[in-house]
């Protein structure tokens, strides 16, 4: 067996994951607060928000109910078993939903059936790559249903709203994305965005944006104006906390851009709530937590 | 502030106007995806249970046993409620519900059913599971564990002030209506 206390990290990190928001995007969270209007909806909406996020903290509980697909990614050493690894991770992810850190939450397509453990084709989803550092790190996305549900990938030229394959022609597409969400991701939320890739790729790298903390700053100029201005202007749009309209619509947009084929240009989205769940840790050789990453 | 206490009478229901911040003490049931498809393709409920003059909350909780082997919830936010627009219509007026809670709103077809039967739309704050899990004081029963499973079995559940915003009245106001005009016309000036 690798790694003596993996199983043990595993289940503090799923744990921690469903219960404790992290550091950033609570901060974030507080800021919007002061942006609405002290006893509008929108205000008593943050404040309720606010009381979950200690409450959840407090009692070790689900932030929210759905706690959505467990999405892990790891980044191992060379050498790392990693069949082994995501036998532990599934050990871990079946123990948490028996102690209600996790609903269960996996469902079989064709006869509906509820595994009860969180465990079945696809589930938990699990991302590993390999790096040149002895380091062991696990993060961890607990990325909920109602959320899911209003991603959208786009395929330009797009006539409709005269989107073309520019900068521009995303930046209209983005926007309208977060006109559709509204009311049904619970807001306000947080994109991530990926230009180009294919369908698989595109939707998955703009997954791994969320990973991203929300202060940081694009590396690329052009994404970082972007994503500033998309946040800017959604903010603009009025559609507020869980829709009831309000001065913050967005918490923060992440951008990133994988090559395309000459004939596709996807832009992806996926839309992560206010309960954005992720959590990550550095592991030492014995499997034991070393740091927590965000 | 209002209190809605069961029980919930057409005459309540229809006093309560959108906009208005509501505390529901009673008795009510969950019921999300497969509930209402079921439901609405003519399947019955089990005897004895009624949802005539009830509250349905779409609602998938987290609920474990306690040491004594009563269930308990320990986290329960309101579910996305678009996703019954197809069922909720019929259901309001096949089984007589006074409102129904969820969260992001619904359609047309269900304001117009509210309008006609008497029923309203109540909005929760959408992942705040713990808040609400505090104003569920009781597990009163739970239907179609097998059939369904956990998240989607229909939960009878006691709950004491429990906070929600009107959104969609009985006299054809939504406020999801009114939002979606709004940023529809800032979304049409940034684009255009």
């Amino acid at each position: 067996m690798l790694l003596r206390n993996l199983d043990a990290s595993l289940l503090e990190l799923v744990r921690r994951t469903s219960a404790e928001l992290p550091e950033d995007i609570k901060r974030v969270i507080n800021q919007s607060l002061q942006r609405e209007k002290k006893g509008s909806v929108a205000w008593n909406t943050f404040s309720i928000i606010e009381k979950n996020i200690q409450l959840a903290k407090e009692r070790s509980l689900p932030i929210c109910q759905d706690t959505g697909s467990c999405l892990f990614y790891v980044d191992c050493p060379v050498g790392l078993d990693q069949i082994a690894f995501a036998e532990v991770a599934r050990a871990a992810v079946k123990e948490a939903t028996l102690k209600g850190y996790l609903r269960q939450n996996s469902v079989d397509s064709l006869t509906g059936k509820n595994s009860g453990t969180n465990l079945g084709p696809g589930a938990p989803v699990f991302h590993f790559h390999q790096h040149a550092s002895p380091e062991l790190r696990v993060r961890l996305m607990l990325k909920g249903g109602g959320c899911e549900n209003v991603g959208q990938q786009y395929s330009l030229p797009m006539e409709s709203l005269k989107a073309n394959r520019d900068l521009a022609g995303c930046r209209k597409v983005i926007l309208d994305s977060v006109l559709k969400a509204q009311g049904k991701g619970c807001g306000p939320g947080v994109l991530g965005v990926c230009i180009g890739g294919d369908r698989a790729t595109s939707y998955e790298h703009s997954k791994e944006q969320l990973l991203r903390k929300l202060d940081d700053t694009n590396s690329n100029p052009d994404l970082a104006q972007l994503e500033e201005r998309v946040l800017k202007e959604a903010n603009q749009m009025g559609i507020g906390p869980m829709g009831y309209g309000g001065e913050v619509t967005l918490l923060g947009v992440k951008i990133g851009a994988l090559n395309r084929l000459p004939a596709s240009y996807f832009v992806s989205i996926s839309y992560m709530c206010w309960a954005f769940r992720r959590q990550g840790v550095n592991l030492d050789g014995n499997g034991e937590v070393q740091n927590w990453l965000y | 502030m209002i209190q809605l206490e069961a029980p919930f009478t057409e005459e309540k229901i229809r006093a309560l106007k959108q906009g208005d911040e509501v505390e529901i003490t009673g008795v009510i049931f969950t019921g999300r995806d497969a509930a209402h498809k079921y439901l609405h393709e003519g399947g019955a409920l089990p005897a004895g249970m009624s949802l005539q003059n009830k509250i349905v909350y779409h609602c998938g909780p987290v609920v474990v046993k306690d040491g004594q082997g009563n269930w308990k919830v320990v986290a329960a936010g309101p579910t996305t409620s678009i996703r019954e627009e197809p069922y909720q219509g019929d259901i309001i007026k096949q089984f007589g519900l006074r409102a129904v809670i969820g969260k992001g709103g619904m359609g047309e077809r269900t304001l117009a059913a509210c309008k006609e039967f008497g029923c309203v739309y109540l909005h929760a704050v959408g992942g705040a599971a713990q808040v609400l899990s505090t104003h569920i004081q009781k597990v009163k029963n739970v239907y179609f564990m097998e059939e369904f499973g956990s998240p989607e079995a229909m939960w009878e559940l006691e709950i004491v002030k429990f906070p929600a915003l009107v959104t969609m009245d009985s006299h054809g106001n939504s406020l999801h209506r009114e939002i979606l005009a709004t940023s529809t016309n800032v979304f049409n000036q940034l684009v255009n």
